[in-house]
Protein backbone atom coordinates (compact mmCIF):
# COMPACT_ATOMS: atom_id res chain seq x y z
CA UNK A 1 0.00 0.00 0.00
CA UNK A 2 2.87 2.71 1.20
CA UNK A 3 4.46 1.42 -2.46
CA UNK A 4 1.70 2.31 -4.54
CA UNK A 5 0.66 5.54 -2.82
CA UNK A 6 4.81 6.02 -3.27
CA UNK A 7 4.23 5.48 -6.70
CA UNK A 8 1.06 7.49 -7.03
CA UNK A 9 2.75 10.17 -5.93
CA UNK A 10 5.47 10.27 -8.39
CA UNK A 11 3.11 10.70 -10.84
CA UNK A 12 1.28 13.81 -8.79
CA UNK A 13 2.45 17.24 -9.54
CA UNK A 14 2.21 20.74 -11.23
CA UNK A 15 4.62 19.92 -13.99
CA UNK A 16 4.29 19.61 -16.75
CA UNK A 17 0.84 20.21 -16.41
CA UNK A 18 -1.24 20.68 -12.74
CA UNK A 19 -2.32 17.72 -10.48
CA UNK A 20 -1.62 14.24 -12.55
CA UNK A 21 1.10 13.38 -15.50
CA UNK A 22 0.46 10.77 -17.33
CA UNK A 23 2.79 8.06 -17.89
CA UNK A 24 3.27 8.80 -21.70
CA UNK A 25 4.53 12.39 -20.73
CA UNK A 26 7.51 10.91 -19.17
CA UNK A 27 8.01 8.94 -21.74
CA UNK A 28 8.39 12.10 -24.42
CA UNK A 29 9.17 14.89 -21.66
CA UNK A 30 13.19 14.51 -20.84
CA UNK A 31 12.46 17.03 -18.06
CA UNK A 32 9.46 15.81 -17.31
CA UNK A 33 11.58 12.61 -15.89
CA UNK A 34 14.39 14.68 -14.61
CA UNK A 35 11.52 16.92 -12.21
CA UNK A 36 9.86 13.04 -11.53
CA UNK A 37 12.86 11.57 -10.43
CA UNK A 38 15.46 14.47 -8.97
CA UNK A 39 13.01 16.13 -7.60
CA UNK A 40 9.94 14.21 -6.67
CA UNK A 41 11.46 10.73 -5.54
CA UNK A 42 13.93 12.26 -2.95
CA UNK A 43 10.99 14.48 -1.41
CA UNK A 44 8.45 11.34 -1.53
CA UNK A 45 11.30 9.45 0.12
CA UNK A 46 11.66 12.05 2.32
CA UNK A 47 8.27 12.44 3.30
CA UNK A 48 8.52 9.11 4.03
CA UNK A 49 10.96 8.74 6.35
CA UNK A 50 9.74 12.41 7.73
CA UNK A 51 6.61 10.63 8.99
CA UNK A 52 8.28 7.07 9.99
CA UNK A 53 10.54 8.61 12.07
CA UNK A 54 8.23 11.18 13.61
CA UNK A 55 5.46 8.27 14.37
CA UNK A 56 8.38 6.14 15.67
CA UNK A 57 9.73 9.05 18.31
CA UNK A 58 6.26 9.81 19.46
CA UNK A 59 5.37 6.55 19.92
CA UNK A 60 8.32 6.05 21.87
CA UNK A 61 8.40 9.54 23.65
CA UNK A 62 4.97 8.73 24.50
CA UNK A 63 5.34 5.00 26.12
CA UNK A 64 8.78 5.90 27.88
CA UNK A 65 7.15 9.11 29.52
CA UNK A 66 3.94 7.05 29.87
CA UNK A 67 2.02 9.98 28.59
CA UNK A 68 -0.10 10.15 25.72
CA UNK A 69 0.52 12.94 24.96
CA UNK A 70 4.02 13.88 24.36
CA UNK A 71 6.03 13.85 21.39
CA UNK A 72 9.36 15.11 20.22
CA UNK A 73 8.61 18.74 21.41
CA UNK A 74 9.10 17.43 24.65
CA UNK A 75 12.79 17.47 26.38
CA UNK A 76 13.93 20.57 24.03
CA UNK A 77 14.41 18.30 21.01
CA UNK A 78 12.17 20.27 18.87
CA UNK A 79 12.46 23.91 20.22
CA UNK A 80 16.57 23.18 20.25
CA UNK A 81 16.16 22.12 16.68
CA UNK A 82 14.44 25.55 15.92
CA UNK A 83 16.44 28.02 17.94
CA UNK A 84 19.41 26.36 16.34
CA UNK A 85 18.00 27.05 12.15
CA UNK A 86 17.35 30.35 13.22
CA UNK A 87 20.79 31.08 15.10
CA UNK A 88 22.27 29.70 11.80
CA UNK A 89 19.67 31.73 9.56
CA UNK A 90 20.73 34.80 11.07
CA UNK A 91 24.62 34.63 12.45
CA UNK A 92 26.09 31.69 10.38
CA UNK A 93 25.22 33.19 6.84
CA UNK A 94 22.18 30.60 6.25
CA UNK A 95 23.59 27.70 4.46
CA UNK A 96 22.10 24.77 4.16
CA UNK A 97 24.57 22.64 6.15
CA UNK A 98 25.05 25.64 9.29
CA UNK A 99 20.97 25.26 9.39
CA UNK A 100 21.34 21.34 9.49
CA UNK A 101 24.00 21.26 11.76
CA UNK A 102 23.04 23.72 14.20
CA UNK A 103 19.34 22.53 14.42
CA UNK A 104 20.45 18.98 15.15
CA UNK A 105 23.50 20.50 17.51
CA UNK A 106 21.01 22.31 19.47
CA UNK A 107 18.37 19.24 19.63
CA UNK A 108 20.88 17.53 21.39
CA UNK A 109 21.93 20.23 23.45
CA UNK A 110 18.48 20.35 24.34
CA UNK A 111 18.33 16.79 25.24
CA UNK A 112 21.53 16.67 26.70
CA UNK A 113 20.54 19.86 29.26
CA UNK A 114 17.20 18.28 30.10
CA UNK A 115 18.91 15.10 30.72
CA UNK A 116 21.25 16.73 33.29
CA UNK A 117 18.52 19.11 34.68
CA UNK A 118 16.15 16.21 35.17
CA UNK A 119 18.74 14.31 37.79
CA UNK A 120 19.11 17.49 39.85
CA UNK A 121 15.53 17.66 40.72
CA UNK A 122 14.71 16.34 43.54
CA UNK A 123 11.20 15.69 43.03
CA UNK A 124 8.72 12.60 41.86
CA UNK A 125 9.95 10.28 39.86
CA UNK A 126 12.43 10.47 37.17
CA UNK A 127 10.19 10.29 34.47
CA UNK A 128 8.14 13.54 36.10
CA UNK A 129 11.89 14.91 36.61
CA UNK A 130 13.06 14.73 32.69
CA UNK A 131 9.35 16.17 31.32
CA UNK A 132 10.07 19.25 33.87
CA UNK A 133 13.40 19.72 32.93
CA UNK A 134 12.46 19.47 28.99
CA UNK A 135 9.37 21.64 29.95
CA UNK A 136 12.03 24.35 30.95
CA UNK A 137 14.59 23.69 28.96
CA UNK A 138 12.28 24.68 25.79
CA UNK A 139 10.72 27.63 27.32
CA UNK A 140 14.45 28.96 27.20
CA UNK A 141 14.62 27.91 23.66
CA UNK A 142 11.52 29.66 22.63
CA UNK A 143 12.87 32.71 24.31
CA UNK A 144 15.91 32.41 22.20
CA UNK A 145 14.14 32.13 18.96
CA UNK A 146 12.31 35.33 19.82
CA UNK A 147 15.19 36.84 20.71
CA UNK A 148 16.76 36.38 17.76
CA UNK A 149 13.94 36.78 15.51
CA UNK A 150 13.44 39.96 17.14
CA UNK A 151 16.97 40.60 15.49
CA UNK A 152 16.75 39.21 12.35
CA UNK A 153 17.01 41.77 9.33
CA UNK A 154 13.04 41.61 8.55
CA UNK A 155 12.86 41.51 4.54
CA UNK A 156 15.99 39.23 4.17
CA UNK A 157 16.38 36.98 7.25
CA UNK A 158 12.97 36.75 8.83
CA UNK A 159 11.25 35.28 6.21
CA UNK A 160 13.72 32.15 6.15
CA UNK A 161 13.18 31.53 9.61
CA UNK A 162 9.09 31.84 9.19
CA UNK A 163 9.56 29.64 6.37
CA UNK A 164 11.57 27.04 8.19
CA UNK A 165 9.41 27.34 11.52
CA UNK A 166 6.60 26.51 9.17
CA UNK A 167 8.07 23.26 7.81
CA UNK A 168 8.42 21.94 4.10
CA UNK A 169 10.11 19.26 1.93
CA UNK A 170 10.65 21.88 -1.55
CA UNK A 171 13.98 21.71 -1.10
CA UNK A 172 15.07 18.24 -0.37
CA UNK A 173 17.69 16.80 -2.72
CA UNK A 174 19.12 13.25 -2.71
CA UNK A 175 21.90 14.53 -1.46
CA UNK A 176 19.84 15.62 1.75
CA UNK A 177 18.41 11.85 1.29
CA UNK A 178 22.35 10.46 1.49
CA UNK A 179 22.65 12.96 4.63
CA UNK A 180 19.79 11.77 6.81
CA UNK A 181 20.03 8.15 5.85
CA UNK A 182 23.02 7.18 8.09
CA UNK A 183 21.20 8.72 11.63
CA UNK A 184 17.43 7.73 10.78
CA UNK A 185 18.18 4.62 9.63
CA UNK A 186 20.12 3.00 12.64
CA UNK A 187 17.86 4.88 14.98
CA UNK A 188 14.28 3.82 13.23
CA UNK A 189 15.93 -0.38 13.67
CA UNK A 190 17.16 0.08 17.25
CA UNK A 191 13.42 1.24 17.86
CA UNK A 192 12.28 -0.98 15.61
CA UNK A 193 14.23 -3.75 16.72
CA UNK A 194 13.78 -2.73 20.61
CA UNK A 195 10.03 -2.70 20.32
CA UNK A 196 8.65 -5.38 22.72
CA UNK A 197 11.19 -3.44 25.47
CA UNK A 198 8.97 -0.07 25.08
CA UNK A 199 6.18 -2.17 26.74
CA UNK A 200 8.43 -2.87 29.50
CA UNK A 201 10.00 0.44 29.70
CA UNK A 202 6.46 1.71 30.33
CA UNK A 203 6.19 0.29 33.50
CA UNK A 204 7.08 2.42 36.82
CA UNK A 205 10.68 2.21 37.50
CA UNK A 206 10.45 -0.50 40.17
CA UNK A 207 8.55 -2.54 38.43
CA UNK A 208 10.80 -2.45 35.00
CA UNK A 209 13.56 -3.00 37.94
CA UNK A 210 12.24 -6.00 39.35
CA UNK A 211 11.62 -7.39 35.36
CA UNK A 212 15.79 -7.65 35.45
CA UNK A 213 15.69 -4.06 33.50
CA UNK A 214 17.95 -1.35 33.84
CA UNK A 215 15.25 1.34 33.10
CA UNK A 216 17.86 4.36 33.70
CA UNK A 217 20.05 3.36 30.38
CA UNK A 218 17.92 1.61 28.34
CA UNK A 219 15.44 4.16 28.35
CA UNK A 220 18.41 6.82 27.14
CA UNK A 221 19.36 4.38 24.15
CA UNK A 222 15.54 4.67 23.08
CA UNK A 223 15.85 8.19 23.78
CA UNK A 224 19.02 9.19 21.93
CA UNK A 225 17.96 7.06 19.07
CA UNK A 226 14.78 8.96 18.92
CA UNK A 227 16.23 12.10 19.20
CA UNK A 228 18.72 11.52 16.17
CA UNK A 229 16.38 10.45 14.22
CA UNK A 230 14.16 13.62 14.81
CA UNK A 231 16.92 16.19 14.69
CA UNK A 232 17.89 14.91 11.29
CA UNK A 233 14.47 14.89 9.24
CA UNK A 234 13.66 18.09 11.45
CA UNK A 235 16.91 19.71 10.24
CA UNK A 236 15.80 19.11 6.87
CA UNK A 237 12.21 19.55 6.83
CA UNK A 238 11.63 22.43 9.42
CA UNK A 239 9.11 21.97 12.04
CA UNK A 240 6.29 18.97 11.33
CA UNK A 241 3.91 19.47 13.98
CA UNK A 242 1.09 16.76 15.36
CA UNK A 243 2.57 13.84 13.95
CA UNK A 244 4.09 12.51 16.43
CA UNK A 245 1.63 13.17 18.66
CA UNK A 246 -1.35 12.01 16.37
CA UNK A 247 0.15 8.95 14.79
CA UNK A 248 0.81 6.36 17.85
CA UNK A 249 -2.92 7.33 19.00
CA UNK A 250 -4.33 6.33 15.77
CA UNK A 251 -2.31 3.35 15.99
CA UNK A 252 -3.07 2.38 19.12
CA UNK A 253 -6.65 2.42 18.46
CA UNK A 254 -6.03 0.71 14.98
CA UNK A 255 -3.98 -2.01 16.44
CA UNK A 256 -4.07 -2.03 20.40
CA UNK A 257 -1.50 -0.83 22.74
CA UNK A 258 1.21 -3.65 22.27
CA UNK A 259 4.42 -1.58 20.99
CA UNK A 260 5.20 -4.86 18.97
CA UNK A 261 2.56 -3.40 16.85
CA UNK A 262 2.44 -0.06 17.34
CA UNK A 263 6.17 0.70 16.29
CA UNK A 264 6.02 -0.96 12.81
CA UNK A 265 2.07 0.29 12.37
CA UNK A 266 2.52 3.79 13.32
CA UNK A 267 5.75 4.09 11.28
CA UNK A 268 3.91 3.04 8.04
CA UNK A 269 0.69 5.35 9.45
CA UNK A 270 3.27 8.15 9.58
CA UNK A 271 4.82 7.44 6.40
CA UNK A 272 1.69 7.78 4.74
CA UNK A 273 -0.27 10.51 6.29
CA UNK A 274 3.26 12.90 5.88
CA UNK A 275 3.23 11.33 1.82
CA UNK A 276 -0.74 12.48 1.67
CA UNK A 277 -0.15 15.78 3.54
CA UNK A 278 3.32 16.65 1.25
CA UNK A 279 1.56 15.51 -2.24
CA UNK A 280 -1.31 18.02 -1.17
CA UNK A 281 1.01 20.40 -0.20
CA UNK A 282 2.98 20.21 -3.69
CA UNK A 283 0.10 20.18 -5.88
CA UNK A 284 -2.96 21.55 -4.49
CA UNK A 285 -2.10 25.30 -5.10
CA UNK A 286 0.74 26.86 -7.92
CA UNK A 287 2.27 27.46 -5.36
CA UNK A 288 3.79 25.72 -2.15
CA UNK A 289 1.19 25.24 0.96
CA UNK A 290 4.00 24.57 3.92
CA UNK A 291 3.60 21.16 5.20
CA UNK A 292 3.96 22.02 8.63
CA UNK A 293 0.63 23.80 7.99
CA UNK A 294 -1.28 21.01 6.76
CA UNK A 295 -0.17 18.27 9.24
CA UNK A 296 -0.98 20.95 11.96
CA UNK A 297 -4.37 21.12 10.22
CA UNK A 298 -5.43 17.90 9.69
CA UNK A 299 -3.78 16.64 12.80
CA UNK A 300 -5.52 18.82 14.58
CA UNK A 301 -9.10 17.59 13.41
CA UNK A 302 -7.96 14.50 14.11
CA UNK A 303 -7.10 15.18 17.82
CA UNK A 304 -10.55 16.72 18.04
CA UNK A 305 -12.10 13.69 16.80
CA UNK A 306 -10.28 11.50 19.31
CA UNK A 307 -11.06 13.89 21.92
CA UNK A 308 -14.39 13.55 21.02
CA UNK A 309 -14.72 9.21 21.32
CA UNK A 310 -15.78 8.83 24.50
CA UNK A 311 -13.23 5.97 24.87
CA UNK A 312 -10.72 8.38 25.02
CA UNK A 313 -7.07 6.44 26.23
CA UNK A 314 -6.68 8.63 29.23
CA UNK A 315 -9.85 8.11 30.82
CA UNK A 316 -9.07 5.49 33.40
CA UNK A 317 -5.23 6.60 34.26
CA UNK B 1 17.77 -25.31 55.35
CA UNK B 2 19.24 -22.05 53.85
CA UNK B 3 17.41 -18.87 54.82
CA UNK B 4 15.66 -17.90 51.36
CA UNK B 5 16.21 -14.21 52.60
CA UNK B 6 19.23 -13.61 55.14
CA UNK B 7 20.11 -10.15 56.16
CA UNK B 8 22.93 -9.38 58.17
CA UNK B 9 23.32 -5.73 60.04
CA UNK B 10 21.50 -4.13 57.65
CA UNK B 11 21.15 -0.13 57.35
CA UNK B 12 19.85 2.55 54.91
CA UNK B 13 18.93 6.19 54.61
CA UNK B 14 18.04 8.09 51.71
CA UNK B 15 20.09 10.74 51.67
CA UNK B 16 23.46 11.00 53.41
CA UNK B 17 21.79 13.31 56.24
CA UNK B 18 18.50 11.56 56.89
CA UNK B 19 17.89 9.21 59.56
CA UNK B 20 18.49 5.45 58.89
CA UNK B 21 15.01 4.30 57.34
CA UNK B 22 16.26 0.76 58.10
CA UNK B 23 18.40 0.07 61.10
CA UNK B 24 20.80 -2.44 61.74
CA UNK B 25 18.78 -5.44 60.86
CA UNK B 26 19.52 -8.82 61.29
CA UNK B 27 17.42 -11.61 59.60
CA UNK B 28 16.72 -14.95 58.43
CA UNK B 29 13.65 -15.45 56.22
CA UNK B 30 13.05 -19.15 55.94
CA UNK B 31 12.70 -21.29 52.54
CA UNK B 32 9.13 -22.44 51.62
CA UNK B 33 7.13 -20.26 54.17
CA UNK B 34 4.94 -17.47 54.31
CA UNK B 35 6.50 -14.70 55.99
CA UNK B 36 4.55 -11.33 57.18
CA UNK B 37 6.60 -7.86 57.80
CA UNK B 38 4.04 -6.27 60.04
CA UNK B 39 4.50 -3.26 60.94
CA UNK B 40 2.52 0.56 61.66
CA UNK B 41 2.61 2.54 58.02
CA UNK B 42 6.12 4.41 57.58
CA UNK B 43 8.08 1.54 59.83
CA UNK B 44 10.50 0.66 56.95
CA UNK B 45 8.92 -2.46 55.44
CA UNK B 46 8.61 -1.63 51.70
CA UNK B 47 12.27 0.02 51.98
CA UNK B 48 13.21 -3.37 53.58
CA UNK B 49 11.64 -4.83 50.34
CA UNK B 50 13.24 -2.53 47.68
CA UNK B 51 16.30 -3.60 49.71
CA UNK B 52 16.08 -7.01 49.14
CA UNK B 53 14.97 -6.57 45.67
CA UNK B 54 18.58 -4.60 45.17
CA UNK B 55 16.34 -1.53 43.98
CA UNK B 56 18.19 0.64 46.54
CA UNK B 57 21.55 -0.09 48.05
CA UNK B 58 22.18 -0.02 51.77
CA UNK B 59 24.98 1.87 53.47
CA UNK B 60 25.97 -0.94 55.26
CA UNK B 61 25.23 -4.53 55.91
CA UNK B 62 25.08 -7.52 53.46
CA UNK B 63 22.21 -9.14 51.46
CA UNK B 64 22.34 -12.89 50.69
CA UNK B 65 19.70 -14.80 48.70
CA UNK B 66 19.63 -19.08 49.23
CA UNK B 67 22.69 -18.27 50.29
CA UNK B 68 23.99 -16.32 48.21
CA UNK B 69 25.85 -12.88 48.39
CA UNK B 70 23.21 -10.31 46.71
CA UNK B 71 26.69 -8.96 44.59
CA UNK B 72 27.25 -11.99 43.22
CA UNK B 73 24.60 -12.21 41.15
CA UNK B 74 23.74 -9.99 37.98
CA UNK B 75 21.02 -7.74 37.84
CA UNK B 76 19.21 -10.32 35.45
CA UNK B 77 20.09 -13.57 37.43
CA UNK B 78 17.91 -11.82 40.65
CA UNK B 79 14.88 -11.22 38.60
CA UNK B 80 14.79 -14.95 38.16
CA UNK B 81 15.17 -15.21 41.45
CA UNK B 82 12.71 -12.83 42.72
CA UNK B 83 9.78 -11.34 41.90
CA UNK B 84 7.49 -8.49 42.70
CA UNK B 85 4.26 -7.44 43.48
CA UNK B 86 4.30 -3.55 43.73
CA UNK B 87 2.06 -1.85 46.10
CA UNK B 88 0.19 0.37 43.47
CA UNK B 89 0.86 0.04 40.17
CA UNK B 90 -1.13 2.48 37.15
CA UNK B 91 -1.84 0.52 34.25
CA UNK B 92 0.39 1.86 31.58
CA UNK B 93 -1.81 2.54 28.07
CA UNK B 94 -4.34 -0.15 27.27
CA UNK B 95 -2.11 -3.08 27.24
CA UNK B 96 -4.33 -6.23 27.50
CA UNK B 97 -3.69 -8.91 30.49
CA UNK B 98 -2.08 -11.04 28.37
CA UNK B 99 0.47 -8.42 26.85
CA UNK B 100 1.07 -7.34 30.87
CA UNK B 101 1.46 -10.71 31.99
CA UNK B 102 4.13 -11.61 29.22
CA UNK B 103 6.39 -8.62 30.70
CA UNK B 104 6.87 -11.37 33.33
CA UNK B 105 9.51 -13.39 30.75
CA UNK B 106 11.72 -10.06 30.30
CA UNK B 107 14.34 -11.44 32.93
CA UNK B 108 14.57 -14.50 30.47
CA UNK B 109 14.92 -12.21 27.25
CA UNK B 110 17.78 -10.46 25.69
CA UNK B 111 17.59 -7.00 24.83
CA UNK B 112 16.72 -7.08 21.02
CA UNK B 113 14.98 -10.10 21.64
CA UNK B 114 10.68 -10.54 21.31
CA UNK B 115 8.61 -13.32 23.31
CA UNK B 116 8.47 -16.40 21.69
CA UNK B 117 5.39 -19.03 21.42
CA UNK B 118 7.06 -20.48 24.66
CA UNK B 119 7.06 -17.40 26.75
CA UNK B 120 3.06 -16.80 25.70
CA UNK B 121 2.57 -20.38 26.94
CA UNK B 122 4.06 -19.31 30.46
CA UNK B 123 2.25 -16.19 30.83
CA UNK B 124 -0.78 -18.22 30.04
CA UNK B 125 -0.35 -20.83 32.43
CA UNK B 126 0.14 -18.11 35.33
CA UNK B 127 -2.61 -16.72 34.39
CA UNK B 128 -4.77 -20.56 35.17
CA UNK B 129 -2.92 -20.54 38.24
CA UNK B 130 -4.48 -16.94 39.61
CA UNK B 131 -7.90 -18.13 37.82
CA UNK B 132 -8.28 -15.04 35.18
CA UNK B 133 -7.23 -16.93 32.30
CA UNK B 134 -10.65 -15.88 30.53
CA UNK B 135 -9.81 -12.33 31.18
CA UNK B 136 -6.69 -12.62 28.91
CA UNK B 137 -8.05 -10.20 26.25
CA UNK B 138 -9.14 -7.71 28.88
CA UNK B 139 -7.16 -4.36 28.87
CA UNK B 140 -6.09 -4.04 31.99
CA UNK B 141 -6.97 0.05 32.89
CA UNK B 142 -11.05 -2.09 32.33
CA UNK B 143 -9.91 -4.85 35.30
CA UNK B 144 -11.64 -4.42 39.15
CA UNK B 145 -8.93 -3.57 41.37
CA UNK B 146 -8.77 -7.27 42.98
CA UNK B 147 -8.48 -8.77 38.80
CA UNK B 148 -5.58 -6.18 38.27
CA UNK B 149 -3.70 -7.29 41.68
CA UNK B 150 -4.43 -10.78 40.37
CA UNK B 151 -3.23 -10.00 36.76
CA UNK B 152 0.10 -8.36 39.00
CA UNK B 153 0.53 -11.17 40.74
CA UNK B 154 0.80 -13.46 37.73
CA UNK B 155 2.90 -11.36 35.45
CA UNK B 156 5.39 -12.09 38.96
CA UNK B 157 4.70 -15.75 38.56
CA UNK B 158 5.33 -15.75 35.04
CA UNK B 159 9.40 -15.02 36.24
CA UNK B 160 9.29 -18.27 37.73
CA UNK B 161 10.70 -16.95 40.83
CA UNK B 162 11.57 -18.87 43.51
CA UNK B 163 10.78 -16.18 45.99
CA UNK B 164 7.63 -13.82 45.55
CA UNK B 165 8.06 -10.12 47.42
CA UNK B 166 3.91 -8.60 47.93
CA UNK B 167 4.36 -5.04 48.78
CA UNK B 168 0.85 -4.23 50.57
CA UNK B 169 -0.77 -7.30 48.68
CA UNK B 170 -4.34 -6.63 49.93
CA UNK B 171 -4.38 -2.80 51.35
CA UNK B 172 -6.79 -1.74 48.87
CA UNK B 173 -9.30 -4.57 48.39
CA UNK B 174 -12.50 -5.57 49.60
CA UNK B 175 -12.46 -8.58 52.80
CA UNK B 176 -13.30 -10.90 49.80
CA UNK B 177 -10.99 -10.55 47.44
CA UNK B 178 -8.24 -9.93 49.85
CA UNK B 179 -9.17 -13.40 51.60
CA UNK B 180 -8.77 -14.78 47.55
CA UNK B 181 -5.16 -13.38 47.30
CA UNK B 182 -4.00 -14.38 50.88
CA UNK B 183 -5.23 -18.30 50.08
CA UNK B 184 -3.29 -18.19 46.67
CA UNK B 185 -0.29 -17.41 48.86
CA UNK B 186 -0.75 -20.19 50.84
CA UNK B 187 -1.24 -22.28 47.24
CA UNK B 188 1.76 -20.84 46.28
CA UNK B 189 3.71 -21.90 49.49
CA UNK B 190 2.40 -25.28 48.71
CA UNK B 191 3.77 -25.92 45.39
CA UNK B 192 7.35 -24.62 46.69
CA UNK B 193 7.29 -21.00 46.44
CA UNK B 194 9.16 -18.65 49.12
CA UNK B 195 6.49 -15.99 49.96
CA UNK B 196 7.29 -12.57 51.83
CA UNK B 197 4.45 -9.97 52.06
CA UNK B 198 4.48 -6.59 53.84
CA UNK B 199 0.93 -5.75 55.56
CA UNK B 200 -0.35 -2.97 57.90
CA UNK B 201 -3.19 -5.50 58.95
CA UNK B 202 -2.19 -7.87 61.93
CA UNK B 203 -5.07 -10.25 60.78
CA UNK B 204 -3.80 -10.72 57.18
CA UNK B 205 -0.50 -11.59 58.80
CA UNK B 206 -2.21 -13.88 61.13
CA UNK B 207 -4.59 -15.48 58.60
CA UNK B 208 -1.60 -16.11 56.15
CA UNK B 209 1.76 -16.33 57.62
CA UNK B 210 3.88 -19.41 58.99
CA UNK B 211 6.74 -16.69 59.96
CA UNK B 212 5.96 -12.62 61.41
CA UNK B 213 8.43 -10.41 61.56
CA UNK B 214 7.35 -6.98 63.43
CA UNK B 215 8.55 -4.05 62.72
CA UNK B 216 8.27 -0.02 63.65
CA UNK B 217 10.69 2.93 62.84
CA UNK B 218 12.97 0.79 60.82
CA UNK B 219 13.74 -1.38 63.25
CA UNK B 220 12.67 -5.19 64.20
CA UNK B 221 11.16 -5.66 66.92
CA UNK B 222 10.06 -9.20 66.95
CA UNK B 223 10.62 -11.94 64.14
CA UNK B 224 9.37 -15.72 64.63
CA UNK B 225 6.85 -18.45 64.17
CA UNK B 226 3.58 -16.49 63.85
CA UNK B 227 2.26 -18.27 67.06
CA UNK B 228 5.45 -16.88 68.97
CA UNK B 229 5.50 -13.19 67.49
CA UNK B 230 1.41 -12.36 67.25
CA UNK B 231 0.74 -11.80 71.05
CA UNK B 232 -0.95 -9.11 72.35
CA UNK B 233 2.00 -7.76 74.19
CA UNK B 234 4.33 -7.69 70.81
CA UNK B 235 1.74 -5.91 68.84
CA UNK B 236 0.72 -3.55 71.77
CA UNK B 237 4.31 -2.55 71.86
CA UNK B 238 4.79 -2.26 67.57
CA UNK B 239 1.21 -0.11 66.99
CA UNK B 240 0.84 1.66 70.43
CA UNK B 241 -2.10 0.68 70.98
CA UNK B 242 -4.15 -2.02 73.23
CA UNK B 243 -4.55 -5.73 71.22
CA UNK B 244 -5.30 -8.75 72.23
CA UNK B 245 -4.80 -11.68 70.13
CA UNK B 246 -7.50 -14.83 70.78
CA UNK B 247 -7.81 -18.00 69.34
CA UNK B 248 -11.26 -18.92 67.89
CA UNK B 249 -12.82 -22.63 67.90
CA UNK B 250 -10.56 -24.27 65.10
CA UNK B 251 -7.02 -22.46 66.95
CA UNK B 252 -6.66 -19.78 64.18
CA UNK B 253 -5.48 -16.15 65.58
CA UNK B 254 -7.70 -13.27 65.67
CA UNK B 255 -6.66 -10.06 66.76
CA UNK B 256 -8.45 -7.72 68.20
CA UNK B 257 -7.77 -3.86 68.82
CA UNK B 258 -8.91 -1.95 70.96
Amino acid sequence: MLLLTILLSLLLGRYPGPYFTPLATLRENALARTVVLNLRLPRILAAVFLGATLAAAGTTFQLIFRNPLVDAGFLGVSQGAAFGASLAIVFLGGTAAAVQGSAAAFAFVGLAASYLMAQRLRLGDWVLRLVMAGIGVSAFYAAGTGVIKYLADPLKQLPDITFWLLGGLWAITWRDILHILPVVAPALIIIYLMRWRLNLLALQDTTAFALGAVPGRERLVMLIAATAATAAVVSKAGQIGWVGLIVPHIARRVLGADAQLTVPGGMFIGALFVLGCDNLARTVLSGEIPLGILTSLIGALVFFSLLLRNDLELKKR
Amino acid sequence: MTPAVSLTDLAFRYTPTAPDVVQNITLDLPSRAVTAILGPNGSGKTTLLHLILGLLTPQQGRIALNGTQHTGYARREVSHILGLVPQEEPPAFNLNVLETVLLGRAPYLKLLQRPSERDYTTAFRSLEQVGIADLWARPVPALSGGERQLAVLARALTQEPDILLLDEPTSHLDVNNARQILSLMRDLRTQGKTIVFTTHDPNAAAATADYVVLMRQGRVLYAGTAHETLTGEHLSATYDVPIEVVRDHLGRLLVVVY
